[in-house]
């Protein structure tokens, strides 16, 4: 194998509350770092503007998603159903007053490709499913998905630098900094 | 005297020190518990033993599955599906019975997961991972049904809007494939909004297990997931829309099936009330379910810090709300059949509760209107007994309900000559008990392998986990706590806007 030689990922600095956590990301925000993230084991409510994170776009590719669903089974029954195969059953007309009758199925459609766009336009938006990540190394990190609250500053900020990042974290009451590598996988 | 005559007058009263009751909510997680006792708590229904009881349910419900799902299917098919009771009169007989039933089981789980959280009804969070499991697996029951309901089970992908050999297209303006549409859709997206919802907690438990394929499965499911706020943002996001569709999904389902109802000319039948009725009736049956499998499922986790008496009384009122709204609907369709003045559909009442099936009514009655009555007492919402037992009352009164809706219908129609009295068969009765081991099996299964309380929701109600949490610890000012932190980060100016 090659000589690997381990680029750094950044630092990982633990938090003890989500009240600290917060206060620690806005500082973090106002010091203009851009590659950073907040990792919880829940959603916190009112991070996003702490850390200055726009609101989701996912709304919109729903949409587009619902209206796709809502298009595809209007032509199929109109198409099937007045086109090529008009099934007269119980004196109902065949023709453009039939729609109607589509309502129901117009509306599943609607919701049912709505609902895949909202799951599929979430893993896009996330970039999941991603199994390896330099975080996963951390030996404190798993503590993420149970009760830690930890702030990872990547070195690919413009504004990183090896020590002043790491006093940084320190100084807005991070505990545990970890310089993390990543390996390149 | 004198004295303390003037000084009662010249005294001006102190005004008294007045406090108001602050009315505190009811923790939704007691005990104070910490987020490490909870995913502890959850994560080891998981990773420990199982306790006895949940072989001695699983072995038995899993022969029953296996015996009457695939034993009576296998036997009906091989044979044909003359061996139900179903016969040229009453062609929808226990199968289309059994299927409204359990497609209506799945829709407090929808209710629990969407409307709820629509409503920001906090106290969902530790139920809806469950009630949500129960959808999926309602709806799987239910599906069977249909399916071979259809006569030749391999013809059954007729169903689908596919080109054919034939040139034949399905018929859009028919409920019954609005219901292929409406049942297939529900049962998607329900999947869908299941999966999404477990995958912050697949990763709790991943990053617990020791390597092994253990922890490649959950990794691979849990898609790499870890917890970044980034993600978080979206994640929240793709939750409200998929709960915002939903909820008119699930409102949608049981509407289409009281179409195939509804939009037929048959006395009884045919009428406006049924959509509310029916989607009444499905949120009704299926919290009874939910507090029939959940009551236990706490007792023997011992997840009751989680599960609160809260959580039950809550599930309680909600059965007898809308148990009397289904009470209301049998008045109201027997007071329309009566104003009506229509010969017919006051004859179908008439058989209905006086008829050879007098006695499914008077299930019906009693077990779906009467019994939820006892919750109005705050002792019976209170002794889980009396809770178990009223929803085991309700899981069989709306089984029956349908009954009565549907074989009394279609034992008397137009013809006296087709009049006659309908029996389900042995294999109508073995692959119902078959889909009740099916669910209660799959549900175990469920429990064994898979997060049944939703850990990261459960941890975000914790009062501490409010970002301004410690504001209101450094100010505490009497149950207003919340504004008056926030006024604080507001002279402080760090206040978000």
């Amino acid at each position: 194998m090659s000589t690997t030689v381990k680029r750094v990922y950044g630092y990982l600095a633990e938090f003890e509350s989500a009240s600290a956590l917060y206060k620690a990301a806005e500082k973090v925000r106002d010091a203009g770092f851009r590659k950073w993230d907040c990792y919880t084991p829940y959603p916190v409510h009112g991070l996003d503007a702490a850390m200055g994170v726009k609101r989701s776009i996912l709304p919109y590719f729903v949409f587009f998603g619902g209206m796709t669903g809502l298009a595809t089974s209007f032509f199929l029954a109109y198409v099937t159903q007045v086109g090529i195969y008009p099934t007269v059953v119980q004196g109902k007309p065949a023709n453009i007053f039939t729609v109607p009758a589509f309502f129901p199925i117009m509306f599943e459609l609607t919701v049912l490709f709505s609902g895949f766009t909202a799951l599929f336009g979430l893993m896009g938006l996330c970039q999941l499913p991603r199994w390896n990540h330099p975080l996963f190394a951390s030996r404190q990190f798993h503590r993420t998905t149970d009760d830690g609250f930890f702030i990872a500053i990547e070195a690919r900020d413009p504004k990183f630098s090896a020590e002043g990042t790491k006093g940084f974290l320190g100084e807005i009451g991070g505990a545990n900094i970890e310089l993390v590598e990543d390996d390149g996988n | 005297m004198a004295d303390a005559a003037t000084k009662t007058k010249s005294e001006t009263p102190q005004p008294r020190e007045v406090k108001l009751p602050v009315l505190e909510r009811e923790k939704l997680v007691l005990n104070k518990r910490s987020y490490h006792w909870i995913t502890e708590r959850v994560c080891g229904v998981v990773e420990n033993k199982q306790p006895r009881i949940w072989w001695a349910l699983f072995i038995p419900t899993f022969l029953m599955a296996l015996i009457g799902v695939g034993g009576g299917l296998t036997y009906l098919v091989s044979t044909g599906v003359g061996v139900w009771g179903n016969s040229n009169r009453v062609m929808w007989g226990w199968p289309i019975v059994n299927f409204v039933f359990w497609i209506g089981i799945g829709h407090a789980g929808t209710l629990i997961s969407a409307i709820l959280f629509l409503t920001r009804q906090n106290w969902r969070t530790s139920i809806n991972r469950a009630a949500e499991a129960m959808t999926i697996f309602a709806v799987i029951c239910a599906g069977i049904f249909p399916a071979f309901h259809v006569g030749r089970v391999w013809m059954a992908w007729y169903l689908a809007p596919i080109p054919n050999a034939n040139a034949i297209w399905q018929n859009f303006k028919s409920p019954l494939l609005w219901d292929v549409f409406a049942v297939s859709t529900y049962f998607s997206i329900s999947l869908v909004f299941w999966f999404l919802g477990m995958v912050p907690d697949l990763a709790t438990i991943r990053d617990r297990c020791k390597a092994g394929v253990k922890k490649v499965m959950y990794g691979i499911f849990s898609l790499g997931w870890r917890g970044s706020n980034r993600h978080w943002s979206h994640y929240e996001m793709a939750y409200l829309l998929l709960a915002a569709l939903s909820t008119p999904l699930v409102l949608s389902v049981h509407s289409v099936v009281s179409f195939d109802f509804a939009t037929t000319i048959v006395p009884g039948w045919h009428t406006t009330i049924f959509p509310p009725y029916f989607v009444a009736g499905a949120i009704f049956g299926g919290f009874a379910m939910v507090l029939t499998i959940m009551v236990p499922a706490r007792f023997f986790y011992g997840l009751e810090d989680l599960i609160t008496m809260k959580h039950i009384d809550n599930m309680a009122k909600i059965i007898l709300l809308t148990g009397s709204i289904v009470g209301y609907a049998y008045i109201m369709e027997l007071f329309v059949a009566f104003y009506s003045g229509a010969a017919y559909e006051m004859a179908a009442f008439k058989y209905r509760m006086t008829g050879p099936y007098w006695w499914a009514y008077v299930c019906m009655i009693s077990f779906n209107v009467l019994s939820p009555q006892l919750f109005w007492f705050k002792w019976c919402r209170e002794n889980l007994w009396v809770v178990m037992g009223v929803s085991m009352c309700v899981n069989a009164g709306m089984w029956f309900e349908r009954f009565v809706i549907i074989v009394t219908t279609l034992t008397r129609g137009f013809l006296p000559a087709d009049w006659k009295y309908y029996n389900a068969s042995w294999v109508d009765i073995l692959t119902f008990m078959g889909t009740i081991g099916l669910f209660t099996s799959l549900f175990l299964l469920f429990l064994r392998f898979l997060p049944c309380v939703n850990i990261a929701e459960v941890k975000w109600v914790k009062e501490e986990s409010d970002v301004h949490f410690d504001d209101k610890q450094e100010h505490p000012d009497d149950g207003t706590s919340a504004e008056s932190a926030y006024q604080h980060e507001l002279e402080k100016g760090t206040a978000e806007v």
